[in-house]
This record gives structure tokens, C-alpha cells and sequence, in this order.
């Protein structure tokens, strides 16, 4: 359950980035998550919510977006999407690809804030 | 009161992974070959360990290692037999060892003048696999005791790594283990890993496991002298 530090280490960077931008309020955080992270969405939402207790994040909603596993094929010379994490071969000549290109990311994309200005 | 958006584009553990990189370049410029150890509880991770730093120590290596462990000292007690010199991370219940930790434990220790450097991960497939510890190879050790399915059930720690060890292969029998089929599980993860069958236990394939640990220390050497 490294959830809790990944969450801790999420509002420790954006909590700087708020208050970097004199930011009072912040709405929503939202995630790039890779589904080959090995973190889980359900445990990091509930990791949230006591990692942002006493900070500027308190109440604010953790948005996450899932990204698909993606692996450049040495075949087919093209990035190819994998949906099977257990086997990661080419879906469309079967190749097994050792290149990940995308869905390992733990990512802070952008926070939405409503503060009055 | 209108929303706006604050764009930021950071990776959430880039703390960790700047202080990894900081260790990966020290233990480079010294030539050090510096190995993370990660597999499930009772994979056999110490007493591989300890008789690969035995076995390297024997060959007139200077070797050393970090042990994560969470809350007795017995693994570094155990490993300390082997002549290395071992300190201990008490973890406290954290589930994995972090750059941080390492950088704490190494701050008081000049690792000037040694070859190998080992750090035994806390026992576990799956926290350990965000967490870059600067280490030149992650080592995952898959035993025959466990079923020939743990790559499929942890396929990021697998493919993070870049070497597996099939550990109490003297057990393989015993245990009915099929061997082509927990090949086809790596492989079908992590395409074109090198796998290594040995028993720690009887010595069975630690010589091809020791050629190779000092290949790469060699070729690591090669690469930091023309850099």
C-alpha cells in the first residue's frame, strides 16, 4: 500500500504549485494515471482524502485519468496500444514488445481553481 | 468567480527520482555496480543474497549492503556472516525503500574502493516498483515455491526489473515447477529479461550468476572510464 506516499508526495508538489501561483482555493486535482503504475486509482482516492486533511488541498477533488498501456513495436515499427497487461505482444502482427512508451505515469496535469480575483 | 486551470505536467514522484539519479551518477563515477533486490516474502531474497556477497567477497570483491527490513535486525545479522559490510533500514512498516532513505543511510558511509553494493528491497511485488533507488540493475527473484504465475499477477515489478532469478531451483522438482511455462510468464511481461536458475541452497547455477554480476562490473567500468 504505497498509495499514502504517492498521495503524500502529490499534495507536497501541488500544493507548492497553488501557492507558488497565490492560489487560496483549489477545486480539483487531476492525475494522469498509467494503468502499468501499480498504483490503484480506488485506494489512491481514498489516500487523498487523508493526505490532503490538513493542507490548502483539504476538500478539493482528485480527478484521475486513466492512461492506456502503449508499447512501440519493433515490427511494425509503430506504437501500438496494449490492452492485456500480462502479455504485451503486438495486437496486430504478435510480436512481444519489451519498449513501453506509455502507462507507467503517476502525473500531476493541472489543477482547477476558483480563488476571487 | 470563474475556474481556471493551472497547468503543471510534473511527474508526482520526480523528488525521488532526482535523488535517484544523483545516486545512480555517485555509484557510476566510483564504479560501483549497484543492485536492488525486490521479490515477494520469503522468495529467498537474504540467503541468496548472502551467499552471492560470500561468493563475490571469496573472489576479493569489496562489497556492501543496505537491508530494508521492517522491523527486526535478524536479515542484517544474517548477511553480516558473509564478511560484507551491512547496515540496516528499519522501515517501520513503510512497504518500500525510497531514494531518501538510501541517500540517509549512505551519508555517513564512504563507499570509496568498493565493487558491489546490494540493496535488499522490503518484501513485496508491488510498491517497490515506482521507486527508483539508483541502483545499475533491479533484481526480481521469482522462487519455485511460488507458482510459475507471479509475473502475470505483478507485471509492472517485472518489467521494471532487469534480470530475473528463479531461486530454490533444487526445489523445482519437489514442487512440480514448470519451468517453460514461468519462462513464458517472464518473458510474456518482459520480453528478453535474462533469467538465472539457482539454488542458494545447494550452489547450483551461482557461477553463471557470478560471471555475470562481474561482467557487468567490468563493463560498467569500461563505459565510466571513456565517459
Amino acid at each position: 500500500m504505497h498509495e499514502l506516499s504517492i498521495a503524500l508526495n502529490l499534495v507536497e508538489l501541488a500544493e507548492a504549485a497553488a501557492r507558488e501561483a497565490t492560489v487560496t482555493h483549489v477545486d480539483a486535482v487531476h492525475l494522469q494515471l498509467g494503468v502499468f503504475s501499480g498504483v490503484v486509482p480506488d485506494s489512491l482516492l481514498l489516500a487523498y482524502e487523508l493526505a490532503t486533511e490538513d493542507s490548502l488541498l483539504k476538500g478539493s477533488q482528485l480527478v484521475i485519468e486513466e492512461l492506456p498501456l502503449r508499447v512501440f513495436c519493433p515490427n511494425c515499427e509503430a506504437e501500438r496500444e496494449i490492452e492485456n497487461l500480462q502479455l504485451l505482444e503486438c495486437p496486430d502482427c504478435g510480436t512481444l514488445c519489451g519498449e513501453i512508451t506509455q502507462g507507467k505515469e503517476i502525473k500531476l496535469s493541472f489543477l482547477e481553481i476558483s480563488d476571487e480575483t | 468567480m470563474k475556474p481556471r486551470l493551472l497547468e503543471l505536467r510534473k511527474a508526482i514522484l520526480t523528488k525521488n527520482d532526482t535523488l535517484a539519479a544523483g545516486l545512480r551518477e555517485d555509484f557510476r563515477n566510483r564504479g560501483i555496480l549497484v543492485l536492488n533486490i525486490v521479490s515477494s516474502p520469503g522468495a529467498g531474497k537474504t540467503v541468496f543474497l548472502e551467499r552471492t556477497m560470500e561468493a563475490l567477497i571469496e573472489h576479493g570483491f569489496r562489497v556492501g549492503a543496505l537491508v530494508g527490513d521492517l522491523q527486526t535486525d535478524s536479515d542484517a545479522r544474517f548477511l553480516a556472516k558473509s564478511g560484507a559490510a551491512v547496515r540496516q533500514i528499519e522501515t517501520l512498516g513503510n512497504c518500500h525503500l525510497e531514494a531518501s532513505m538510501i541517500c540517509d543511510y549512505l551519508a555517513d558511509w564512504d563507499l570509496q574502493g568498493y565493487d558491489f553494493f546490494f540493496i535488499e528491497n522490503v518484501g513485496n511485488l508491488v510498491c517497490p516498483a515506482n521507486y527508483d533507488l539508483g541502483e545499475a540493475l533491479r533484481i526480481v527473484l521469482l522462487s519455485t515455491t511460488e507458482g510459475e504465475d507471479k509475473p502475470l499477477k505483478y507485471p509492472p515489478m517485472f518489467n521494471s526489473s532487469d534480470v530475473c532469478i528463479i531461486s530454490k531451483i533444487d526445489l523445482a522438482e519437489a514442487v512440480e515447477f514448470e519451468r517453460r511455462v514461468a519462462y513464458k510468464h517472464v518473458q510474456s511481461v518482459h520480453p528478453m529479461m535474462p533469467i538465472f536458475e539457482v539454488s542458494a541452497k545447494t550452489g547450483a547455477g551461482m557461477k553463471h550468476w557470478l560471471d555475470f554480476l562481474i561482467k557487468k562490473l567490468q563493463v560498467l567500468r569500461a563505459e565510466t572510464v571513456k565517459a
